[in-house]
């Protein structure tokens, strides 16, 4: 008896959903990325305006002077939906608690000089405050953004800042034995130390901005791109052999996500200022306006965390962003 | 976009053709993106879970070309997750992955 093996193709009758198929121009497989991004706000179809803001529908281009002809060009270089972006962190924070619980079994940071350990929660600890209020602005971002494309990334950029906070109060509880008091002393600098305040003030200011897109351009490149650098590298490069290397360890995951979130802040603000030379103006106006602020609050911070070698720290950190923006071509 | 052009296959290269062939999986769906995109002369034929594209003389796959289309870090070595069968000589770099008969260049 002979068995003959024959294979039979069988095609699936579509490839994806119509409004993808639409946008890619033919039916073919599209990503999980693009299924789970591409028109996923609806548009039409309204029963009434928000009571709240009667001037406009509940999603609605008017809340930026940004203007796109598609919302849906913008695309997170990261390719993150709600699946990768999840199980990517999941994984990090494996990593992360991993590397505390060594911290803590060793006591890493019980050991330190008081001069240290006074700076680390002077300096790292009011940060909870920082990135309480980053998470803050991302989830304004969201909630008055358009299209799926720029908000479902705010969205989860909001919880990374969350996230960050936890981890800088981890910092903080390992100072303190776990007694709570580094956090009680950081609130209180963040709110009354002079070398704060212009950064509360910035802070501030941003909970207040209307103009999404500004608020975004604002916080996600010009704040953190000019906060990070002078925090976790220059002071954290400073501070860390007096910690035997423990507060690089601490914040790696800070680095690491700072980086892989500027590759989606560039791109996104290069999306939007490619689209049109008033976007550029526009954007190129607000990362002038908002850098000279932001610069100026950060001086007193730079002594603080770094004393005498803040303002050249400060200086390396504005000329390296000067470089980013020149290379979005936003140079202001 | 020009730099990362492929170069151009030196005169008196082979033209015979070469072939790579993967199955078709959501990793290699963005391979095959980043091969058609950087060998504009290559051909892709879909079968039943394995996709072959022909390029006649060279086919090169590019690391940066793939992770654009993926999203993450991909490392050239994750091709063989994917691989069922190619033909050529290989010459194979942490930047890229090229097939083709003959003298290197």
């Amino acid at each position: 008896m002979q068995v003959d093996i024959k294979t039979t193709d069988i095609h699936p009758v579509r490839q994806t959903f119509a409004h993808v198929a639409r946008r890619l121009g033919a039916d073919k497989p599209a990503s999980r990325y693009q299924e789970a991004t591409l028109d996923m706000q609806p548009t039409t179809n309204w029963h009434y305006r928000p009571l709240w803001d009667a001037e406009h529908h509940v999603f609605d281009v008017r809340r930026s002077s940004i203007v796109m002809a598609d919302w849906y060009t913008f695309k997170d270089p990261r390719h993150f939906y709600y699946g990768v972006y999840t199980m990517a962190r999941a994984k990090q924070q494996e990593g992360v608690d991993k590397q505390f619980e060594f911290a803590e079994k060793r006591n890493l940071l019980g050991l330190l000089d008081d001069a240290a350990r006074d700076s680390l929660t002077r300096v790292l600890v009011p940060l909870r405050h920082y990135e309480w209020g980053s998470n803050m602005n991302n989830t304004y971002c969201c909630a008055y953004g358009y299209g799926t494309a720029v908000t479902q990334a705010c969205s989860y950029a909001a919880m990374d800042r969350l996230g960050i906070a936890q981890q800088l109060s981890r910092i903080g509880l390992l100072l303190d034995g776990s007694q709570g008091s580094s956090l009680d002393a950081g609130k209180i600098a963040w709110l009354s130390d002079p070398a704060w305040q212009g950064v509360r003030r910035v802070m501030e200011n941003l909970f207040v901005t209307k103009d999404w897109f500004e608020l975004f351009v604002a916080q996600n490149l010009v704040f953190d791109g000019l906060l990070y650098p002078l925090i976790f590298r220059h002071y954290v490069d400073e501070v860390s052999p007096r910690t035997g290397n423990a507060l690089a360890m601490l914040t790696e995951f800070i680095n690491d996500w700072y980086a892989e979130s500027a590759r989606w802040v560039d791109a996104t603000v290069k999306t939007a200022a490619e689209e049109s030379p008033a976007n550029a103006a526009r954007l190129a106006e607000w990362v002038g306006m908002w850098r000279d602020e932001v610069l100026r609050a950060l001086g007193p911070l730079a002594a603080l965390a770094l004393g005498e070698q803040g303002t050249a720290a400060l200086a390396d950190v504005r000329a390296e962003f000067d470089a980013r923006v020149a290379r979005l071509r936003l140079a202001a | 976009m020009s730099s990362n052009a492929p170069t151009a296959p030196a005169a008196g290269a082979s033209r015979q053709p070469v072939f790579i062939s993967l199955q078709t999986n959501d990793i290699s769906r963005g391979i095959v993106d980043a091969i058609v995109a950087d060998n504009p002369e290559a051909t892709v034929s879909e079968y039943p879970a394995m996709v072959k594209i022909d390029a006649p003389g060279r086919l090169v796959i590019r690391r940066e070309s793939v992770e654009e289309r993926l999203g993450r870090r991909w490392d050239v070595q994750e091709l063989h997750l994917s691989l069922i069968s190619l033909s050529g000589n290989i010459d194979e770099t942490d930047e890229e992955f090229t097939l083709q008969w003959g003298a290197r260049r």
